[in-house]
């Protein structure tokens, strides 16, 4: 009976049409337009629940599917599913954004019904991109997703708001339009857009290599990944705390999601024979990025550049593969660097989007984000710092959260592939330590460090309900990532046997 | 010698219009200037007219008369409803306007549509001399248009300029036309198409005859390096002249180069391929590089119209019927974009306040949400980005030079529109993230703001669903 419901057309657009609502009821009525955001933000939640349920995990192949003719010129279709890659991320965009909405609740004054209509939207959007089947839906929602967050940092963000939303927006646009000429140039090749016959598609070398460097150029700006990873920080900075949520927790997802869904399967060739620049740049982003994290000043620039190291570690992963298929000549540890690398991106968002929860609490109470005017929150905040003690260990990678498990399982496959790639994929664990423990530090525990923090309150309800929730999941998840593992068990092994087998 | 009168029934909506411009002009001098809506009326009533009766006397194959110097078929029709529809728009949004700067004269509507009878007349041309025939009137038209407010020194300015330049261009068109009238024997594009077809070398008068040729269109056009009058006359002309400059006439420009290019010269097309690319290349870039140094908001809508004609041009020069189909839809949509944005910026202007720089969108969100989300979606439209119709647009002229395996050209066009996004981001950024400065409140008629919301809307609908359209396109260019 599940199945027969359009489900993923229902998240899709559940959230756009209730986010068009909320713009009609008007900012002059925020009281009615917060409640209808949160209604949708939840229904919408409750409509993906049922993507888990029903799921069926032994099989690879796509599920939910719908299909409609779209553009028949083109041969373009409105074809949605969902495999063990794209259906954890729905539902992780599905449960961010009800807390967003939470988030914003008291904070935002100016102008709440476009606030939360554009996170609605934006929701939409983002579900749309990790449900398409089809090449060109897929650049539709993934280039329409610039619109709202252009706007969510534009209108309601800090003071060099403007110049990064631009950077943002123009960074990723600039990625991106080079995948669309390598999608046209697939296109003529295969007479379709369904992502699965270009995944069958024969190419040369040469065409897999710049089809690959379009990708990458694509995703890799999204994830982000040292050097395109400029925007990010002052992205983050600028973004009210919303915005900084939805960019951490889903946004950076998508680059990875694009390389599991895109680069590894339609250039597999390419894929092996540049993994060792992949893995490179994410070792970078793992070490370098790491220092970098350790000499913020502002907590929203600290967690952003955490961001980037731990991405790192999810393109590690990912790219692994290819390196100890060739060494072992078996598969056997293969699926542990992807699915690493998956639950490394659903733990992330939980993790960092707690996280920018955390310093937004800070922020609505101080209007700082240094960190050296903190000092002794505990004192005042209680039970705020036994949530951020709990989120920063999860961010350090302390076992028993979630933050765990992800690097643990890529740390052992990059084992397997080179004792090098493992002891530089390991300083995560010391410097993720260092900059989130210091940071904790220096913020939560010591003396007060101020008059203003000694009349700092606690948190309210509704921040209590907000931050149990994401510290439910990160424990949940690191004591029992089964529920997470299992279902991509089969979608994993069917990847790993595409991409090792040549395409030439 | 024997008279043989032309079948009239293919002309219909082209002698409707010219009837019904005689007609206004003589009622006009009969009316008060507090009658003058009576004017307004029967111009826009012209227009509709027009438009119902292109969609009544639809062409099912292509019909040519006056002695094969005009022909009806399914383009024709196609551009000549949408260049109807794009001037009545242009006339609504004009109309308060005009009223504001005692612009509102009848002159104004029956030099209009004049104008539109000269863009009928350029589509459905089917030789040389009909082609030169119906540009020269839209030409002497929008010269005297630009000059109707002529008090103004910048407005007289302007249109010196375009008649001095225009009337250059025009040369070096008949220039080309004699000369390919001396290489074919021919003005009739079907004889000169065949007579071209025959040669087995080309002819270096007729490829002499080829560039003059498309000098002349390029200026029309305004395509890089012909494209100097372009931001003047923007900037120069009042709003509602830029706008009506800006829009239809695009149409009747794409249809020219489509009848004298591939229909007539179509045996040249590796020679004008050519020119064309250094044309695209040279309009995508400068437009969209230049544009980000403008302050003024039609200068920079003016470049940006320069960079749009570039794209244009990608899908003509690809040369296959797919590329014609993209390039027809490009230019469609353009225009439904152009309209949209030089609408938007008449409704900011007011009695003794001109809309004229980028900053006075500052604050628009807060003034009016809705009429800034319309012309945010056009600005996006305009940056090609998804949902919107614009994306479309450039993604089918794009997947037509891929197709001919010129994806060096495709590289340059997407990196242009990324450095374009830019200045329609700082339109967007100033209603949405500025603070305004002014706080009077934007008064729009009914009928007017139901037109600019159907406007916006139909970018996103068109977003989402382009299909109907791009069929459309595909049928009419396919007889």
């Amino acid at each position: 009976m599940l199945s027969e419901l359009p489900l993923l057309s229902l998240v899709i657009w559940l959230p756009i049409l209730g986010g068009i609502a909320v713009l009609f009821v008007g900012d002059e009525n925020p009281g009615r337009a917060k409640a209808l955001a949160l209604t949708v933000a939840i229904l919408t939640f409750l409509a993906g629940i049922p993507l888990y349920t029903a799921f069926d995990a032994a099989t690879a192949s796509m599920q939910f599917q719908e299909f409609l003719p779209w553009i028949p010129a083109f041969s373009a279709n409105y074809h949605l599913g969902v495999d063990g890659f794209s259906m954890p991320l729905i539902l992780l965009t599905a449960f961010m954004t009800v807390l967003v909405v939470i988030a914003g609740w008291e904070v935002i004054q100016y102008r709440i019904a476009q606030y939360m209509a554009a996170f609605l939207i934006m929701e939409g959007l983002m579900i749309g991109v990790f449900a398409a089947l089809d090449a060109l839906l897929f650049y539709v929602f993934f280039e329409a997703m610039l619109i709202p967050m252009f706007l969510i940092i534009g209108i309601w963000g800090g003071p060099r708001r403007v110049y990064a939303t631009l950077k943002f927006f123009l960074y990723t646009f600039l990625g991106s339009v080079f995948m669309l000429i390598a999608l046209i140039y697939m296109y003529n090749q295969a007479n379709s857009f369904e992502i699965l016959d270009f995944h069958k598609l024969p190419l040369t070398l040469t065409e897999q290599v710049l089809i690959f460097f379009a990708f990458l150029l694509g995703f890799s700006v999204k994830v982000p990944m040292w050097p395109v990873h400029t925007w990010l920080p002052d992205a983050h900075v600028e973004a009210p705390t919303g915005g900084s949520v939805i960019l951490a927790a889903i946004t950076l997802k998508i680059g990875g999601y694009g390389f599991l869904r895109f680069a590894l399967p339609i250039t597999p060739d390419a894929a092996g024979m540049l993994d060792w620049l992949i893995i490179a740049l994410s070792l970078i982003a793992v070490v370098y990025i790491g220092l970098v994290a350790l000499i913020q000043q502002d907590m929203k620039k600290l967690i952003a550049y955490s961001s980037i190291a731990h991405m790192g570690f999810v393109t590690l992963g990912f790219f692994i593969v290819f390196g100890l298929h060739r060494s072992t000549g078996s598969l056997s540890g293969a699926a542990m660097g992807i699915e690493g690398g998956m639950v490394q991106m659903v733990s992330h968002g939980f993790i960092s989007g707690a996280l920018f929860l955390c310093v937004g609490v800070l922020y609505d109470r101080m209007h700082s984000r240094q960190i050296k005017d903190y000092g002794g929150v505990v004192n005042t905040m209680p039970v705020f710092a036994a949530f951020m003690v709990l989120f920063g260990m999860a961010n350090a990678g302390l076992p028993g959260t979630s933050g765990f498990v992800g690097e643990f399982m890529v740390i052992l496959s990059s084992f397997k592939a080179g004792f090098w790639i493992a002891f530089l994929a390991s300083f995560t664990l010391i410097l993720g330590a260092a900059y989130t423990l210091w940071l904790v530090k220096r913020v939560i525990f010591g003396d007060i460090g101020n008059s203003h923090v000694a009349e700092l309150e606690d948190v309210s309800n509704r921040e209590i309900i907000m931050l149990s929730l994401l510290a439910a999941a990160v424990l949940l998840l690191g004591v029992w990532p089964d529920p997470l593992t299992s279902v991509m068990h089969a979608t994993v092994d069917n990847l790993l046997q595409h991409i090792t087998a040549t395409k030439l | 010698m024997n008279f043989v009168a032309p079948d009239f029934t293919p002309v219909l909506p082209e002698l409707f219009v010219l009837t019904m411009a005689c007609a206004v002009l003589v009622i006009d001098v009969f009316l008060e200037q507090r009658q003058r809506h009576i004017t307004y009326g029967l111009a826009q009533l012209t227009l509709l007219g027009a438009a119902l009766l292109i969609l009544a006397t639809r062409a099912q194959a292509p019909v040519t008369t006056m002695f094969g110097h005009y022909i009806k078929d399914a383009m024709g029709d196609t551009l000549k409803l949408f260049v109807c529809l794009a001037s009545a728009a242009a006339f609504l949004y004009s109309r308060d306007y005009l009223r504001q700067r005692d612009l509102f004269k009848g002159e104004y509507f029956v030099l209009g549509l004049f104008g539109v009878l000269g863009m009928m007349v350029m589509v459905s041309a089917h030789s040389l001399l009909s082609v030169y025939l119906g540009l020269e009137l839209l030409s002497l038209s929008l010269y005297a248009l630009v000059a109707v407010d002529r008090d103004s020194p910048v407005a007289s300015e302007a249109a010196m300029k375009y008649f001095v330049l225009g009337s250059l261009a025009s040369g070096m068109l008949l220039y080309g036309i004699s000369m390919i009238y001396g290489a074919t024997g021919s003005v009739d594009l079907q004889v000169v198409a065949d007579a071209v077809a025959k040669q087995s070398s080309s002819d270096l008068v007729l490829v002499f005859g080829l560039v003059f040729l498309l000098v002349g269109l390029s200026f029309k056009l305004g395509a890089v390096p012909f494209h100097m009058w372009l931001p003047d006359i923007y900037q120069g002309a009042p709003t509602s002249v830029a706008l009506y400059i800006g829009s239809a006439p695009k149409l009747a420009a794409f249809a020219l180069v489509m009848r004298v290019l591939v229909d007539g010269l179509g045996g040249l097309q590796s020679d004008w391929q050519q020119m064309l690319i250094i044309l695209a290349v040279l309009s995508i870039a400068l437009g969209n590089l230049v544009a980000i140094a403008q302050s003024n908001i039609k200068r920079m809508l003016a470049y940006s119209t320069i960079s749009h004609i570039g794209f244009l041009l990608l899908g003509i020069l690809a040369g296959t019927p797919e590329g014609y189909t993209a390039s027809m839809f490009y230019a469609i949509v353009y225009v439904l974009m152009a309209v949209g944005a030089f609408g938007v910026v008449i409704l900011l202007s007011r009695t003794g306040f001109e809309a004229e720089n980028i900053d006075d969108f500052k604050g628009l969100n807060d003034r009016s949400p809705w009429l800034a989300f319309v012309m945010m979606m056009v600005m996006m439209s305009m940056a090609g980005i998804p949902f919107l119709a614009g994306f479309y647009a450039k993604w089918v002229v794009l997947q037509a030079v891929v197709d001919i395996g010129l994806v060096w050209l495709a590289i340059v066009g997407v990196l242009f529109s990324v450095i374009g996004a830019f200045y329609y981001l700082r339109v967007v950024k100033c209603m949405y993230f500025d603070k305004p400065e002014q706080s009077e409140a934007i008064e729009i008629s009914r009928d007017v703001e139901i037109a600019i919301s159907a406007n916006g809307l139909l970018l996103i609908v068109l977003g989402l669903y382009p299909t109907g359209l791009m069929a459309w396109c595909a049928a009419a260019l396919l007889n």
